[in-house]
């Protein structure tokens, strides 16, 4: 199966999903958002590299926050950025996905930054660029569908990495609504590539997509066995639509069963960390005292985004 | 229209239906055929056709067609050697007007490319509340009655569709999906849709409606025919009611023999189809159920034109460009499970004509002249270009297969020549 996101040289030339990604690239990636790191705490918070290039914020769907981190990522980098919220724009007067990708290319665009409600719209970009010859123009996914968040689930490797320093000996627990969740996708895909010992998908089954296990992962049920002895607990937001009766029977019901309290989080390593990719839902998969407490690593995630994006834009735009 | 007198020298000829197997001459008058073997009586100087190499089998019947812009794609049927083709009734308005039948028959005819069999709408507007006017249909062309893709979710409908069809003797054919459980799906439940983060249909979907129709079917005594079936289960479920006595038939397509979920890829497009490739076990039972000739072997035509097909993998249309692959597809199916010939063709000959009710898809003396001629071992690229049809949309664009029809007859008329 050709792999769209590396070329010839087996260099990175699109970020579309870990999948598919070797180890190699992932802790190229790790490496490169630590040199990274330390520019964000400077004075003066830039690095010329992406000078002169124009990086394009395509969102097909909303969202404030990742869009905000890629910008300063790709400010810090020195690079033009335009954000298009394309929800509002084109799409609404019928132009089709393709449609607008040509015109942004003919705008010159260095890089484009999808999100797409659509699971392969990033990978369907790609392929078209390759198409029309224009291979020079990146695409980084910045979310699809229930796919991938590849640079989500990098963030969460760098943190892990940062408090746990080595992946091989790592039991992780992934917990909630994995079925539509890209950010599971994207963790699972980078810790087996990475080599963690274990990583656990605890869900109800309404919630697990039927092969799950083909993923890699173990299916737990419960929390109880499932956060047993974890060294990372990585908790995944509840989207409010899920929550209307069909897959589940309410929030509190959710709470009681998957919900992370203090008491839950005691079955795993007392040195476990906690992560979640924002934004919170209090109270339906996080309890607030877990969410505000020691072992809660959430807003170094945030910190750490920054630095991975540049990683992975730098490393592009040098491919 | 009167045909032709030929002589057909030197082929191969299959008829599956007589389970010959054999290099004779092929004498067609008048566009019948009049002889095999020997020139009949007082055969005239005709024109004699070449065949060396070639074997010539009854011209294929397809179980469904979707014919959107009728001439090209009747074009691509010739071209693919299919001379008779069931046409679903989810033509764009659907088929449940006598008139709406009337003008498809009239026109197809005086094309006298392959020969088109109206399938009727079950249900008014397809919409599965209020049964069609399957009396008048029938005689404006109709052959047999379906909801295409759509289902009655209404069993209870269902149940009075098939009470009536069986009053009059109609045959109802059913793709078995249940609605409610394949949802939103895009792709097989499986192992590709946990991976690529696309919403799946799971197997139940398909092995549901199957228990439903069969028991109604069983009930009602109708005649019943299960479309595109796509699982292991799904097959089995049609076997076994076979094996207690329902007079059930089935079909699947020439793609879910030779592509599974793993084709899909990273979001191939052209990949998806309605019902979805399902796993390699699946596949495999399949094709045993073909084999066996449990199953029917259809192309499920489906041109798609590109704009249906760029796009996001779950907002493409789904369906495959397939006249012009049946022929080699098949080819390479019977290659592959060390199948004669002769029984491989039946599941595109004989057996679909069976299950229509029609007269093609055999060489028996007296019968109308429908043929195709093909060299089965030239090995041709699919690409747009070597694709009569206008929809290029199919997961074999670029892959080079065996087999190329060289010649087609309709009622001993040349429809297609290369």
């Amino acid at each position: 199966m050709h792999n769209p996101q590396l070329n010839a040289n087996g260099d990175l030339c699109h970020l579309l999903s870990i999948e598919g990604l070797p180890r190699e690239v992932l802790l190229h990636i790790l490496d490169t958002a630590s040199s990274f790191l330390k520019v964000s705490t400077r004075e003066v918070k830039k690095v010329p590299l992406l000078r002169g290039k124009s990086v394009f914020n395509v969102f097909f769907e909303n969202s404030t926050r990742t869009r905000t981190t890629f910008e300063i990522a790709a400010k810090r980098l020195s690079a033009d950025v335009i954000n298009l919220d394309v929800t509002r724009s084109s799409t609404a007067k019928g132009e089709t996905l393709l449609d607008t990708v040509d015109n942004l290319v003919a705008m010159h665009a260095d890089m484009f930054v999808v999100r797409h409600a659509a699971s392969g719209a990033p990978h369907l970009i790609a392929e078209h660029l390759h198409r029309i010859g224009r291979a020079d123009v990146h695409v980084v996914n910045a979310g699809d569908g229930r796919h991938s968040h590849p640079t989500q689930g990098l963030l969460d490797m760098y943190t892990i990495r940062h408090y746990k320093k080595n992946f091989t000996d790592l039991r992780v627990a992934i917990v909630g609504d994995i079925l539509h969740s890209r950010v599971a996708r994207s963790d699972i895909n980078a810790l087996i590539t990475l080599g963690a010992a274990e990583v656990r998908a605890i869900a109800p089954e309404t919630l697990l997509p039927a092969e799950i296990k083909t993923l890699g992962v173990q299916v737990h049920h419960d929390m109880t066995s499932g956060l047993r002895d974890c060294d990372v607990v990585i908790m995944l937001r509840l989207q409010n639509e899920r929550m209307n009766g069909t897959l589940l029977p309410s929030a509190r019901e959710y709470f009681r069963c998957y919900g992370l309290t203090p008491e839950k989080l005691a079955l795993a390593k007392p040195d476990a960390i906690v992560m979640h990719p924002g934004p919170m839902n209090r109270g339906v998969e996080i309890h607030t005292d877990v969410a505000d407490g020691s072992q809660a690593v959430i807003l170094p995630q945030v910190t750490f985004g920054i630095a991975v994006r540049m990683a992975v834009m730098g490393i592009l735009a040098g491919n | 229209m009167t045909g032709q007198t030929l002589h057909i020298r030197n082929a191969r000829l299959i008829d599956p239906a007589n389970g010959l197997d054999r290099q004779l001459d092929l004498y067609i008058v008048d566009g019948h055929i009049a002889t095999i073997g020997q020139a009949p009586q007082g055969f005239p100087h005709a024109r004699t056709i070449d065949a060396d190499g070639l074997i010539a089998c009854p011209g294929l019947v397809d179980l469904s067609t979707r014919l959107g812009a009728i001439e090209p794609e009747l074009g691509a049927a010739v071209a693919g050697g299919v001379t008779s083709v069931a046409c679903p009734p989810d033509t764009r308005p659907p088929l449940d007007e006598p008139g709406l039948v009337e003008r498809l028959v009239r026109r197809t005819d005086t094309l006298g490319l392959a020969r088109v069999y109206p399938i009727g709408a079950l249900t008014q507007r397809l919409d599965g509340q209020k049964l069609a006017e399957m009396n008048a249909l029938t005689r404006a062309g109709c052959i047999a009655f379906s909801q295409a893709k759509q289902s009655i979710v209404d069993t209870r409908l269902l149940l009075r569709a098939m009470q009536y069809a069986a009053t009059f003797g109609y045959p109802v054919r059913l793709r078995p999906q249940d609605q409610f459980l394949a949802g939103d799906g895009v792709a097989h439940d499986g192992e590709v849709a946990a991976r690529l983060g696309l919403s799946g249909i799971p197997t139940a979907a398909e092995t549901v409606a199957v228990t439903t129709a069969l028991l109604l079917a069983r009930e009602t005594g109708v005649r019943l025919h299960l479309s595109r079936l796509s699982s292991a289960a799904g097959v089995a479920l049609v076997q076994h009611a076979r094996q207690s006595g329902l007079p059930v038939t089935c079909d699947v397509s020439i793609y879910h023999l030779h592509l599974s979920e793993a084709d899909i890829g990273y979001f191939d497009s052209n990949s998806r189809f309605d019902p979805p490739l399902r796993s390699l076990s699946d596949r495999e039972a399949l094709r045993q159920a073909a084999r066996l000739g449990v199953a029917a072997i259809c192309s499920d035509h489906t041109p798609v034109d590109a704009d249906g097909k760029q796009l996001p993998f779950g907002e493409a249309l789904p369906g495959a460009s397939a006249l012009e692959l049946l022929l080699p597809l098949t080819l390479q199916w019977a290659a592959e499970c060390a199948l004669p010939l002769v029984s491989a063709l039946a599941r595109i000959t004989c057996d679909p004509a069976a299950i229509l009710g029609i007269a093609g898809g055999s060489m028996r003396v007296g019968s109308a002249a429908d043929l195709c001629l093909f060299d089965p071992v030239e090995t041709w690229q699919v690409n747009a270009d070597t694709l009569r049809s206008q929809g290029k949309n199919t997961p074999y664009l670029g892959r080079q297969v065996t087999g190329r029809v060289r010649m087609t007859l309709v009622g001993g008329r040349i429809v297609y020549q290369r």
